[in-house]
């Protein structure tokens, strides 16, 4: 996101569309959720979660060990606080499951 | 599942079949759970019988799709109520006025048609959000700058069309201002091209936006005339630079001069940025400036700073005012310059606003979401104190208005020559507060209007009322757009009560 623009190459593009095939998990997190959650200051959701757990959980999304891929889901549909619920026509059931499997990799069941 | 007012099982399951024959069963959603998504989240009825939700959505990824949705709406007399990427939060989200409709959810017509450099514009579907339209020009290199409002997963065109604002140079950050031609599906499924578009086989849609005849674009906003399906867009070629200096004072009466030198260097677009201000019940404590102007200038560096130095001269003339000259970036921005200036303003999306109303240092414990009180004011400092007493009066010195955590006013200059003072109001789950917040918000809309102020924009709930303070000559403003909307909507189909425009069947006596 924080590339600037370039000069000149093509005067006049047409046409593009979002996502002809599937997207992974990883894409759908950078397209919907990385610029809330990702690492670093301007990013809200980082900087709630930070505040929220007081550095007793990570507050970095993709850091966390707690999220199962059911939690991830229930909170894409449900919306939290500022975060209002993501349609279907926004992240459809396919990629739900590829996001929540991707969010949460690292979750181990305690 | 839910009925559709006035609506028939028979006719509604007649619709729904139809509508899954037309855009595929999977975009026709039905299911509680599925529904429940376009409810609005920050809606000040959440949970209450009077929230506004839907029925039903139906999402068409094509013309075609639409014309056909919209068709077999009229001939059954169903309301739908058309978003465009539903994020207009704050302002309704994506659920309709008029409880019950169906929504016709336009997210999936999501391409960006054309972005043309040498002309510097954009052709958009009402799915293209300004993420979407801001990484197509990154990936085809293409040197023009594109406006977004604070949060960038908006619509484009949902946001122009619903008097949305953003933070480049004018006359860019004026969205609906700033666009030219549209594609709109009337409510009897015929399909309106505006300007030159009317010229089949036209080569300059978005060239030239006047046409030829009666311009009609202006009854698409803030309307339920028809279902906006294309829209172009006049972009900024990207400027060299953006400087922004600072004007400050610490006399309270000196806002009425610091405007007056403002507004003829805006009106002259020697200043092209969107200035802001800062003072008022916000000033922070003793020592700091009770008043501070950020004046930016886009353009070529050498004529920025020439500008700059006009700027200086005609603001330090009085004496009482400080001039800080503020840092030159350069564009594009290099890495160290993208971590220390507001994205928005070098026409980046990102969506840290979202820092400021979140859970943050200074608001530990968030209702949740929030809402905008935005009335319009004469941009003058007579004004802006004459608001400041009755923001006083009626928020900082009432315990209702200290105990529901209004922020405020935050003073916006999105629109050149305008002044809207925003209010904002947390919105969470507790009802009792809603109701506080309700209450305060319809008290804060008559005093207003009492003193000449009305809003431009505002959530579903009080549209009724704000639209009922323009009341010149026995409301003909209202009679007009209520004989328009009866030629062009006869059955009342599309979001119905939009803006306080219902149609003939449903409308008070």
């Amino acid at each position: 996101m924080k590339r600037l623009l370039l000069v000149f190459i093509g005067l006049v593009t047409l046409v593009s569309t979002a996502g002809a095939a599937e997207p992974s998990g990883q894409q759908v997190y950078e397209r919907w959720c990385a610029t809330c959650h990702a690492p670093g200051p301007g990013h809200p959701g980082t900087q709630s979660l930070e505040m929220k757990y007081g550095g007793k959980s990570p507050a970095v999304l993709l850091d966390r060990t707690d999220l199962s891929p059911q939690a991830v889901a229930v909170f894409v549909r449900q919306g939290v606080l500022l975060m209002a619920p993501f349609r279907k026509t926004e992240i459809s059931d396919t990629e739900l499951a590829a996001l929540s499997a991707y969010v949460g990799k690292n979750f181990s069941a305690r | 599942m839910s009925l559709p007012p006035n609506v028939s099982q028979t006719a509604f399951d007649a619709a729904l079949k139809a509508w899954r024959q037309s855009v595929g069963g999977e975009w026709v959603f039905t299911e509680a759970a599925d529904v429940a998504l376009y409810r609005d989240a920050y809606s000040p009825f959440y949970g209450e019988p009077e929230e506004r939700v839907a029925s039903a959505a139906v999402a068409p990824a094509t013309l075609e799709e639409v014309q056909a949705v919209v068709r077999t709406a009229n001939q059954h007399r169903i309301p739908l109520y058309p978003i465009s990427t539903g994020r207009n939060l704050a302002y309704g989200g994506s659920a309709p006025v008029h409880s019950g409709s169906v929504v016709l959810d336009l997210k999936r017509m999501n391409r960006v048609i054309e972005v043309n450099e040498r002309n510097a514009y954009a052709l958009v579907e009402p799915g293209v959000s300004y993420f979407d339209l801001y990484d197509h020009i990154q990936k085809a290199k293409l040197d023009v700058w594109i406006d977004p409002p604070d949060p960038g997963w908006g619509s484009v065109i949902g946001n122009a069309l619903d008097g949305g604002g953003g933070w480049t140079a004018a006359p860019f950050r004026d969205h609906f201002g700033s666009h030219c031609g549209m594609e709109v599906v009337l409510a009897n499924g015929e399909v309106v091209r505006t300007g030159m578009g009317a010229l089949p086989n036209s080569k300059s849609w978005q060239h030239s936006r006047w046409g030829f005849g009666p311009w009609v674009d202006g009854l698409f906003r803030q309307s339920n005339f028809g279902v906006v399906t294309k829209m172009g867009f006049h972009l900024m070629p990207r400027p060299d630079a953006l400087m922004t200096s600072t004007v400050t004072s610490m006399r309270d009466e000196d806002i009425v001069p610091m405007l007056d030198v403002l507004n003829r260097l805006e009106a002259q677009h020697l200043v092209n940025g969107s200035t802001q201000i800062f003072g008022g019940p916000n000033r922070p404590g003793a020592g700091s400036p009770t008043w501070t102007i950020q004046v930016p200038i886009y353009g070529p560096e050498p004529v920025v700073r020439a500008a700059m130095d006009y700027v200086k001269a005609k603001f330090t003339a009085i004496p009482s005012l400080k001039f800080t000259e503020g840092e030159l970036f350069r564009t594009p921005l290099s890495p160290d310059a993208l971590t220390r200036v507001r994205l928005v303003n070098f026409g980046i999306p990102n969506l840290s606003t979202f820092a400021m109303l979140g859970r943050n240092p200074g608001n530990p414990d968030p209702a949740g979401g929030h809402i905008g009180f935005s009335p319009i004011v004469p941009r003058t400092g007579e004004s802006i104190l004459e608001f400041r007493r009755y923001y006083d009066e009626h928020v900082t010195k009432s315990s209702v208005g200290r105990e529901l955590g209004v922020v405020g006013p935050v003073y916006m200059t999105c629109w050149e020559r305008t002044l809207v003072c925003l209010i904002m109001f947390p919105i969470g789950r507790d009802k009792a507060r809603n109701t506080k917040v309700r209450a305060l918000f319809e008290k804060l809309v008559r005093v207003a209007a009492d003193r000449g102020w009305a809003e431009y924009r505002a959530p579903a709930a009080f549209q009724d009322l704000i639209a009922s303070t323009y009341s010149y000559n026995d409301s003909s403003l209202t009679r007009l757009r209520e004989t328009l909307k009866d030629a062009v909507d006869p059955n009342g189909i599309l979001s119905a009560g939009r803006y306080g425009v219902w149609p003939k069947h449903l409308r008070k006596a």
